[in-house]
């Protein structure tokens, strides 16, 4: 008895694999600077309100994610105060739409991301940067020509741990964008979908696979980009 | 260019309180540790703004707090070449010579590349990392980088510290070279009186953040107050006469000829020779049947005791002084009195090679 490959997925399942990758590159790439600028502010400057900082940051590690997801909805949800204000001036809506996904993977992915990127530049000698400010580079050309290239594998190390955790989002983004089929419906909602209507064990199994695979490659990808990073930048 | 430093700046348990000149040439910063020698070049570099100060180089404001002027250290066009070589480590030999380059005007850049790299012989390190290059390798880079930079003021923070005795040996005449063909003012920090011996046109010596001495290198290093009994040191000017086969190089001083394990530069060329006043002794006979070679005559015109049974004692002989540092007891028995003639007694092999720097001593700031 073969396997047809070809329709090894059955549509919806694709759906909810395409969507939750695209759902979770976006969540990645679009918190990316701002993920760096937080954890550079964290490492390095001292300010009124940095323990606060740090603590919001950290927040969706600790919170139930669904606590996160209906803060989400209370704040972004169309009557909410951000989400009116954006429905009104910009026509955005982020609730229970693909870019509410988008926002909710992000905020929970946050944490490990400026962790990963924080230990990075906590680790850079704050005199090679001096010495480059001496050799007439301003601030932001040190960060982009010594800082930046000196923390890119933990910055690279973050990006795919946010990756990893917006792929396996379930607990905020059913809360705060539901799950719609298509529109809001990622790999972990489709496989809690399948297993609350009879037969859906094999579709669901099916995902599990896919989400493993996911799971795996992204994790052996950080570990070899960050690797050959490392090494480009260690100068040997 | 001088450069005209005043600054004061409060630790937490030490101040500095400085205020001294550069002139062109090398300024060596000379002091042990915790002077405030470091503090003093990161005032010049930016690296740190003190509480008060005016940094002036000619009529170029670097600093000024009464009028509110701090120059960030992007601005300053300083090439600093730190203990540490502080290369780049994601970047080539090459990217670490050019970075500074990158960001100067154009018409800083009159250091070509391949001068700088023929000048430091760094030619074959040029596409390798800062990661497999050793030491001293390292250190000549950095000097490149900072030369390249198109810089006004060199500063360099005790750039051998960090070196083994053999590598100071390879770099010491790199910073010789800088100080007789490139135009620009050095500030050099160290804490050794040979480095200060075979570098300084000018030293500046610190002691717990003030200025204990300024002066050139032959009247600080011979300033017991400035250096301490046991640093204390005479510099001489020789001319090289000639390398015999025995191993022996053969000098001629205005006090008379001086027998040294041989030196690097040729006949015919004038350096600087430092002689540590503990290598020397007295004597008012002119000895005979000895065996060390270099016997100096000259005339006692000062005679320091020292709080513990050491005493200075120093000679003029045409134009050049010899410090010898010898007992109170012997000053006492041997009647030695200011105005006396004396005989100056040096074993050749007394003499270590980072003692002989190349050269004038009197006019190098011409």
């Amino acid at each position: 008895m073969g396997i047809d490959w070809s329709n090894w997925l059955g549509p919806a399942e694709w759906q909810a694999v395409r969507l939750s990758v695209r759902v979770s590159l976006w969540a990645t790439l679009a918190s990316l600077p701002l993920g760096i600028f937080i954890a550079y502010a964290l490492a390095r400057w001292e300010f009124p309100g940095k323990q606060v900082l740090n603590g919001i940051v950290h927040l969706p590690l600790i919170l139930p994610p669904v606590v996160t997801g209906y803060l989400l909805l209370l704040t972004f949800g169309r009557r909410g105060t951000v989400g009116q204000f954006l429905d009104e001036w910009f026509g955005i809506v982020l609730s229970f739409r693909w870019t509410g996904a988008v926002v909710a993977a992000a905020i929970m992915a946050f944490p490990l991301m400026v962790r990963a990127i924080r230990l990075a530049i906590e680790a850079v000698d704050p005199k090679l940067e001096a010495a480059a400010s001496t050799l007439g580079a301003s601030k932001p050309w040190v960060f982009v020509t010594v800082t930046l290239p000196l923390i890119l594998p933990g910055v690279i190390a973050g990006a795919i741990l946010a990756f990893a955790k917006a792929i396996g989002e379930f607990g905020a983004t059913i809360t705060f964008v539901s799950n719609i089929p298509g529109q809001t419906q990622t790999i972990p909602s489709a496989i809690y979908a399948f297993l609350q209507v009879p037969g859906g064990q094999e579709a669901a199994s099916r995902l599990v696979i896919i989400a493993v695979i996911i799971a795996m490659a992204a994790l052996l990808l950080s570990e070899f980009v960050a690797r050959r990073v490392a090494k480009l930048v260690a100068g040997t | 260019m001088t450069l005209q430093i005043a600054v004061r700046h409060a630790f937490k348990g030490f101040d500095l309180d400085v205020g001294i000149e550069a002139p062109p040439g090398v300024t060596v910063l000379f002091g042990p540790s915790g002077s405030g020698k470091t503090t003093l070049i990161n005032a010049v570099a930016g690296l740190l703004q003190p509480d008060q100060g005016r940094i002036v180089a000619d009529d170029w404001v670097l600093l000024d707090s009464d009028a509110r002027r701090f120059l960030p250290p992007h601005r300053r066009r300083i090439g600093y070449i730190f203990q540490e070589g502080r290369l780049f480590p994601h970047l080539t030999v090459r990217q670490n010579l050019l970075y500074g380059r990158w960001f100067a005007p154009r018409d800083a850049r009159s250091e070509s590349l391949a001068r700088v790299v023929e000048m430091l012989g760094i030619g074959a390190l040029l596409d390798r990392r800062p990661g497999a290059l050793s030491g001293g390798e390292k250190q000549r880079v950095a000097i490149g980088r900072a030369l390249l930079s198109g810089p006004k003021l060199i500063l360099a923070d005790e750039p051998l510290a960090a070196l083994d005795e053999a590598r100071k040996a390879e770099i010491l005449p790199y910073f010789e070279r800088l100080r007789d063909e490139v135009s620009v003012p050095i500030l050099y920090v160290s804490h050794s009186s040979s480095e200060v011996a075979r570098l300084a046109t000018t030293v500046v010596a610190l002691k717990a953040g003030r200025v204990v001495a300024c002066g050139p290198p032959a009247q600080v290093l011979g300033d017991v107050a400035a250096v301490g009994a046991r640093g204390a040191a005479s510099v001489l000017s020789a001319r090289v006469v000639a390398h015999h086969p025995d191993g022996l190089s053969e000098l001629v001083t205005a006090a008379g000829p001086l027998w040294l394990p041989r030196v690097a530069p040729a006949p015919g060329a004038t350096i600087r020779v430092r002689i540590a006043a503990q290598d020397v002794i007295l004597s008012r006979e002119r000895p005979q049947g000895l065996s060390a070679l270099n016997i100096l005559s000259g005339r006692i015109i000062e005679i320091r005791l020292g709080d513990g049974p050491g005493a200075i004692v120093t000679l003029a002989m045409s134009g050049d002084r010899l410090s010898a540092r010898i007992t109170r007891r012997s000053v006492e028995a041997m009647a030695l009195e200011p105005g006396q003639t004396c005989h100056a007694i040096i074993k050749s092999v007394a003499f270590a090679p980072d003692d002989v720097g190349t050269g004038q001593l009197h006019d190098a700031a011409n």
